[in-house]
């Protein structure tokens, strides 16, 4: 690689803006232009100087800045496509049949394209993943090429700097003290700013002056911490690292927990309140009557021990009693359980009585429990019910044949065989809520319904995520990079007293000139120095410009 | 007086001291005579800034007053977000004021606030109760930090637009000058909202609808204004009120639209009559105002403001949300269109800040980031909200 040599005799690697050392410039761009660039202090940048093989290509290409940006806005523009119409996972149907069915009746022929183009699921599209993957890399990229030779040559900063640097500076002066024995100015210079919270260092009739150098690498760490939380989300894919799973309890119940093994849970209760408020305007708008206040379950979770079979529900040991509500989850072990849904009043269990239908006579009460139907139900020596069907959730009949539409109890059906004294060879019939059929004719029996019980069943979900703790860190980690970089700046002044007493002073701030112009008034007016101007303002505006203060 | 309606008055005295302390600060900084300017905008200055603390008291007292009476922090629906987004917006320029004693900035952070806390009143006040997920200490951390890096967001916005208003010549085509006249137009428009809606609510406009929703099911509507777009397969049920003139699909809201429609209107035609007394633009008329404003130093507070409210919005509109969703639904991030947009926001001032490193993105460029920004801001107020999030169940559980 060849090497630049500076004027003064230190070698600066190819593509140096500005030596190292004395801060000469060194293009032909830095040496005509008023103000340099500080970017990087000058340093090379490895996409600046390299341009040759293909690594060098993609390398040049992810760190660049304008890349950068421009990923980030395609990433702005595809996520906002999202939002256009809601996305399949939140609207209730399940098939894709469904689904496409669901975008065009609700949105018309712009919601069928919008399905078609797979923009509704566009956050798990492979382009989508694939556009956050290329900002990532381009954050790594970037960060590599100029954190690390912004680091060395802010490590190996020089006091003294060359005139050709200090000039072109933004805010610069020169010119003899106003007042006072010039032999004591560099030191009133160092009293002054070391008050202001700045490191001073001397070097001869040099001064540098340095205050926050660390928010430099704010920018670094931020990207770092953001680099972690990508890596984080990414967890979830390994294998047990993350659970999503849902489940339905009803009340009295006990299930084995899906994806936590050996683990059970139970559903004692499940509450739900409504607030007792007047109907305010805003619920009148929104045509809601009430609004819930609270969805709440009992729950026990239990454990099994360890020598007992898998799957089983015995031995079991009670770890934790909890109520879990919205807000609330149930947490043991990495795993917690939130409140999600609820179904009111499934029916549980059905009275019958069994009846003479001539004489109304009642014959004895049938229990039938709908989560544990029996084959036989006997009321005395004589008199017995048989259960030969049941059809939790009836849809209707196919040949001849009752069907049932889900295994939930929504619109339960039985078929019975009454068997009594006066026929011994029983009736048939079959039973639904307001119908009766009864396929071989008259009975003379009937199973009159006589109550329902109901209980709720509540909808939890069980998650665990390991990763987040790496999130967390990751998180975390960005918005100390973020605060450093947005709350504290480099600000740097450098001064030198030429052999006739007088001052040549150049200060530079990578944000908040504002700030620095404060410090240097200050020290201005201290240590007697001649008045400072700001570069940047004569070429900024040919137009008269304002008082600041306004 | 009951703690509400103190509540509610305090917001009035907030709202008019804002609108006396506007046409202070305009006072202040207008610079016909040059003698004695400096004093002159000295003595003004100061008790414009002295009115808008006032008025800011006021608005924080009626903020605590009514978390007093609620219970919890008032930021649970539109009408009480809003207005505490506006005092958020006052505060964050009484703070950025302090740093750089710009008062120029208040002739636009006023203004700017008073169309906001007059959009808000536009919403239903009532005290509604909580949905359980909304129930969490979380939703006064999360909205209370998310609107105050909003705010000090949009003072950059603030910078932006007066910088605009001094470097654009209202003389010479161009067209950032129709933009810029374009933006003013959407702040009468605001104007608009706010009348058609105080005028219709005055003489008490009612009109009563059924409709057949998405889901092929019949729905009741009320309209407050005349409804010029009729919902899908509606029948009115209101006797001696305007039929619809246009029927719209069931996707669409038609009364949603009407509004819109209306103060599209109403404040076009406010528009129009300001330019034909005037017989001048609006940026013209501003533009003479702000002639001694500093513009390097109005490019680095909006630069500034974007540094100190980033890392704030971010802390609030996403870090503290994840932590929300993660413990109310058990997952941080959803793609619900309310994460999104904030997603997008964040985005967008990442870009801005980015940008800022890359020549030739100071001044006027930047400048217009920053109003773009705040109207991505405003688009995840106004539009996610009353619009997208309308169609999801964001706060259903």
């Amino acid at each position: 690689m060849e090497k630049i040599i500076c004027v003064c005799g230190h070698e600066n690697p190819a593509g140096t803006k500005l030596c190292g050392k004395c801060g000469r410039p060194l293009t032909e761009e830095a040496k005509s232009s008023k103000i340099v660039d500080m970017k990087y202090d000058g340093a090379a940048i490895r996409s600046k100087t390299r341009n040759k093989s293909m690594v060098d290509k993609i390398w040049n290409f992810f760190s660049s800045v304008k890349v950068g940006i421009s990923l980030i806005i395609i990433n702005l523009i595809a996520a906002s496509i999202g939002t256009i119409f809601p996305q399949e996972f939140y609207i209730s149907v399940s098939t894709d049949a469904e689904k496409e069915a669901y975008y065009e009746n609700t949105y018309g022929s712009l919601g069928k394209l919008y399905y078609e183009l797979g923009l509704s699921d566009v956050y798990s599209s492979w382009w989508f993943q694939i556009l956050v993957g290329m900002l990532a890399i381009s954050i790594i990229v970037a960060s590599i090429d100029r954190g690390i030779p912004l680091h060395r040559s802010l490590k190996n900063q020089r006091v003294k700097r060359h005139e050709s640097f200090l000039k072109r500076q933004r805010i610069i002066a020169e010119g003899p003290i106003i007042n006072g024995d010039s032999a004591n100015t560099l030191n009133l210079i160092e009293e002054k700013m070391k008050k202001l919270k700045y490191k001073v260092r001397r070097d001869g009739n040099a001064l540098l002056a340095e205050r926050g150098r660390f928010s430099r690498y704010g920018p670094y760490i931020n990207h770092v911490g953001l680099i972690i939380f990508l890596a984080a989300v990414m967890l979830r894919l390994v294998p047990g690292f993350y659970v999503d799973e849902s489940m339905w309890v009803r009340e009295g119940e006990m299930r084995a927990v899906p994806g936590m093994e050996g683990y059970f849970i139970e559903n004692e209760k499940f509450i739900l309140e409504m607030h007792d408020n007047e109907k305010t305007e805003n619920q009148e708008l929104q045509g809601v009557n009430v609004v819930a206040k609270n969805y709440q379950t009992n729950a026990k979770l239990y454990k099994q021990t360890d020598d007992a079979v898998p799957g089983k529900a015995d031995d079991l040991e009670l770890v934790k009693e909890y109520s879990i509500r919205v807000n609330h989850p149930l947490q043991h072990e990495g795993y917690s359980f939130y409140q999600m849904d609820f179904r009111l009043n499934e029916i549980k269990a059905m009275n019958f009585v069994l009846t003479n239908k001539e004489t109304g006579e009642s014959f004895g009460e049938v229990h039938v429990d709908l989560t544990n139907p029996q084959d036989e139900y006997v009321i005395n020596d004589q008199t017995k019910v048989q259960l030969l069907g049941y059809y939790p959730d009836f849809s209707g009949f196919e040949n001849g044949e009752p069907q049932t539409a889900t295994p939930n109890p929504n619109n339960p059906a039985f078929i019975f065989k009454m068997t009594t004294p006066d026929k011994p060879e029983g009736e048939v019939s079959f039973v639904a809520i307001q119908q009766t059929v009864e396929p071989n004719g008259d009975n003379a029996y009937k199973m009159a319904f006589k109550s329902v019980e109901t209980r709720n069943m509540t909808g939890l979900t069980v998650h665990k995520d390991s990763s987040i703790p790496f999130l967390a860190i990751g998180g975390a980690i960005f918005m100390i990079g973020v605060a450093i970089g947005s709350y504290w700046n480099h600000r740097r002044l450098w001064v030198e007293q030429l052999d006739d007493g007088s001052i040549r002073l150049a200060a530079h701030t990578n944000k908040n000139w504002f700030g620095i112009k404060k410090d240097i008034d200050a020290v201005v007016e201290f240590a007697h120095l001649p008045k400072y101007i700001d570069q940047s303002d004569d070429d900024a505006e040919k137009e008269k410009e304002g008082d600041s203060t306004l | 007086m009951s703690l509400i309606s103190l509540s509610g008055n305090l917001l009035y005295v907030a709202f008019i001291a804002y609108l006396v302390g506007t046409l202070l600060f305009g006072g202040a900084i207008k610079s016909s005579k040059p003698d004695g300017a400096v004093s002159r905008a000295d003595k003004w200055g100061k008790l414009a800034l002295i009115v808008t603390i006032i008025g800011f008291l006021a608005h924080l007292s009626y903020f605590i007053t009514r978390w007093i009476h609620k219970g919890h922090a008032p930021v649970s629906n539109m009408f009480e977000f809003t207005t505490a987004f506006g005092m958020f917006i006052i505060a964050a320029f009484i703070l950025i004021y302090y740093m750089y004693r710009l008062t120029a900035l208040g002739l636009v952070a006023l203004p700017v606030a008073l169309l906001i806390i007059g959009y808000a009143a536009m919403f239903p006040n009532s005290v509604d109760p909580l949905v359980p997920s909304l129930q969490s200490h979380w939703l006064t951390i999360h909205v209370i930090t998310a609107a105050m890096g909003q705010s000090i967001l949009a003072i950059s916005a603030v910078a932006g637009l007066l910088y605009l208003l001094k470097s654009i010549n209202p003389k010479i085509q161009s067209k950032s000058r129709f933009w810029m006249e374009a933006v003013l137009y959407f702040g009468v428009l605001v104007i608009g909202f706010i009348l058609a809606t105080v005028l219709f609510k005055g003489v008490g406009y009612e009109a009563d609808f059924t409709y057949i929703d998405t889901q092929k099911a019949e729905q009741e509507i009320t309209y407050n204004m005349p409804a010029v777009f009729g919902m899908n397969d509606y029948t009115l049920l209101t006797e001696n009120v305007m039929n619809p003139i246009v029927e719209m699909p069931a996707v669409i809201n038609a009364k949603k639209l009407t509004t819109v429609f209306w103060s599209f209107i109403i404040g076009s035609v406010i528009y129009i009559i300001v330019r034909l007394v005037a017989r001048r633009s609006i940026l013209s008329m501003l533009h003479p105002l702000v002639q001694k404003v500093n513009l390097n130093l109005l490019d680095e507070v909006g630069y500034r403001s974007v540094l100190i409210g980033f890392p704030v919005f971010t802390l609030g509109a996403l870090v503290f949300a994840m932590i929300w969703a993660q413990e109310a639904w058990g997952r941080y991030w959803g793609w619900d269109p309310k994460e999104v947009w904030a997603l997008i926001t964040w985005l967008f001032y990442a870009a801005y800040l980015h940008l800022r490193l890359s020549k030739g993105w100071e001044g006027k460029k930047s400048a217009w980031l920053a109003v773009v920004g705040f109207a991505i801001i405003l688009f995840n107020l106004i539009v996610v909200n009353l619009v997208i999030a309308g169609l999801h169940s964001y706060a259903a559980n």
